[in-house]
């Protein structure tokens, strides 16, 4: 890390990210993928409301999907409340509420791209795999999801970049606070509010490209190997 | 094997109203496009619901509106054999015919993959990725997997119809294969005259979303109702074969009384054949005509004429218990002097009776 010239701080805060970015994406592609086939397959009233509320951290500005996350999921909060005395669970000022705030803005960009590549496979598909026997919840399994895969990837890569960086509702919801809640995009905010900064501030800069292209270069590999077992050609 | 069928259905404008029973072998549902074919095979499947109805194979109810019992399709173990193959693309060949053993709540001995695979000719594909494989092969392939997943019944949704006429004739022998050899009874989707002569035992003519004639095949298919295309008309004879040429690549077939010279090295002497004589390719003598290619000119009397249209009749030649379907024109039939109760010579090209 001398190499790099980067201080204690900021490798906390890159792992930070990391850790934070991961998790996000982890924790939400079950549910991403639960709504996913709930808008692609579902076909029941609100369907289109459930649509709107799943894209609204897309359009609305990110401090208030901040704000909005710290009136719900904060200590004296409905949500945060009832998770901090049911299960032990705080968001406020930790950095699971910075997980919480990435994978919220994350979750349409997921969402959408495993929505599209379910809208994708042929159901006459899924009714053969009926016939042959497989009940529904294995024609999901064995059928669907495989099918479905190059569009769950490109989803938690998408994830993965937009928790990395994600800035405003993260700052908002859990402030920026080193070790617990800093991120490497708040870090790189601190290092320009103050004077001499602008050093660290690059350094971080350069380590945000290089896990960006990694990843992307990441999906690229991941996408063609699952790409190739459904499409050969 | 009893399979009651019983639908009716309001599609839009199109109403489905039909039933029928099946007995064992190949039962053939044949109509025209838009007849309700599919409608009544994916009801058996029970990939569609009827408006109202019943489905029992055997006695076990699988659809019954009226007391509300619906089994669903992956209860039923009714094997579905596509117009597409529907092959997984995610799997190689031989998980596709594995597929349905994963759920396969087995009665009996199941069967055996390597009969089927033999069966079919499919040895060399267990390891190829669907895409690689051609149509014929692809459909091949969807045959195996429905019959791996040991079903009770086989539906074959017109499974040639996407195919052309080679490889048709590539997967012909096999459903023919699967009729003789396995014991499994088969309903069969066709609009195809020929597959139905070729294949079918028991016929249901659907015509407009109702049945319109029930029936062994060679009934059916000499009697055929009006719904029936002219062109397709034409005669289906039941033999046994007599002998093979093999140097010239032609079988002799017995019939009543009759033998008839087919194209075909193939064929085993003594096994039961069907021939369909198509009534266009007929010609009819007056005298027995010499020096002559074709090798078929069978000796009988008009049993009855028909007006087919405007220009043409369609004439009965009884040849010692064989029908035979002659369609000639008007002209000839004035020229000649044909009449019911005269003796004619019914002239057949072998090569017409390639199948």
């Amino acid at each position: 890390m001398d190499a790099l010239g980067l201080s204690n701080d900021e490798w906390t805060a890159i792992l930070l990210s990391l850790r934070v970015s991961v998790v996000a994406m982890l924790a939400s592609l079950p549910f991403g993928i639960g709504v996913a086939l709930l808008l692609a397959r579902g076909r029941f009233w609100g369907r289109s409301i459930l649509n709107v509320v799943v894209h609204l951290p897309l359009i609305l500005p990110p401090v208030v999907t901040g704000f909005i996350l710290l009136i719900l999921f904060g200590r004296r909060g409905p949500i945060g409340s009832f998770l901090d005395q049911h299960f032990g669970v705080v968001f406020s000022f930790r950095w699971t509420g910075a997980a919480l705030a990435c994978a919220v803005m994350a979750f349409p960009l997921m969402v959408r791209s495993i929505r599209l590549s379910i809208e994708a496979v042929d159901r006459k598909l899924e009714e053969a795999a009926g016939t042959l026997g497989a009940a529904p919840l294995w024609v999901f399994m064995t059928i669907t999801l495989p099918l479905t895969l190059p569009g769950i990837i490109a989803g938690m890569i998408l994830s993965f970049a937009k928790a990395m960086g994600e800035f405003g509702a993260t700052i908002t919801f859990v402030s920026n606070i080193p070790g617990e809640t800093q991120t490497i995009s708040s870090a790189i905010y601190s290092f320009t509010q103050v004077p001499g900064g602008d050093a660290g501030a690059l350094r971080l800069t350069l380590v945000a490209v290089a896990i960006s292209m990694v990843a992307l270069l990441a999906s690229e590999f991941l996408s063609r190997i699952a790409g190739r077992r459904i499409d050969p050609e | 094997m009893t399979l009651v069928v019983k639908a009716k259905q309001q599609l839009g404008t199109f109403s489905l109203d039909a039933s029928f029973t099946s007995e064992r072998g190949i039962t053939a549902l044949f109509g025209r496009s838009g007849s309700g074919k599919t409608s009544i095979i994916r009801i058996i499947a029970g990939l569609a619901r009827p408006d109202n109805g019943q489905v029992i194979l055997d006695g076990d109810v699988m659809t019954d509106t009226d007391r509300r019992i619906f089994v669903p399709k992956h209860r039923r173990r009714f094997g579905y054999v596509f117009q597409e193959a529907r092959l997984f693309p995610h799997l190689s060949v031989r998980h596709n015919l594995s597929y349905g053993r994963w759920f396969g709540k087995v009665v009996g001995p199941a069967e055996s993959l390597d009969r089927i695979v033999a069966l079919l000719g499919i040895e060399s594909l267990l390891e190829r990725r669907p895409e690689k494989l051609s149509g014929g092969e692809k459909q091949r392939v969807a045959i195996g997997r429905a019959l791996l997943s040991t079903p009770r019944l086989l539906l074959m949704d017109e499974p040639l119809a996407a195919l052309d006429d080679a490889r048709k004739a590539e997967v012909m022998p096999y459903l023919e294969c699967l009729r003789d050899e396995m014991d499994i009874p088969i309903v069969y989707v066709s609009h195809s005259i020929a597959e139905v002569a070729r294949l079918a035992n028991q016929v249901v003519v659907m015509r407009d979303g109702a049945v319109e004639a029930v029936g062994p095949a060679v009934d059916v298919l000499n009697h055929p109702p009006a719904s029936f295309e002219r062109r397709d008309a034409g005669a289906l004879l039941e033999g046994k074969v007599e002998s093979v040429d093999a140097q010239h690549r032609i079988a002799t077939i017995t019939l009543k009384s009759t033998q008839l010279h087919v194209p075909g090295a193939a064929l085993t002497p003594g096994k039961a054949v069907r021939v369909r004589i198509p009534s266009r390719d007929v010609m009819l003598a007056m005298r027995r005509p010499e020096a002559l290619s074709a090798l078929n000119v069978l000796e009988g009397t008009v049993q009855d004429m028909t007006q087919a249209d405007d220009a043409t009749i369609d004439v009965l030649v009884d040849c010692g218990g064989d029908i035979i379907l002659s369609r000639i024109t008007s002209f000839s039939a004035e020229r000649l002097g044909v009449c019911i109760g005269a003796p004619v010579f019914a002239v057949i090209k072998t090569v017409a009776l390639e199948q």
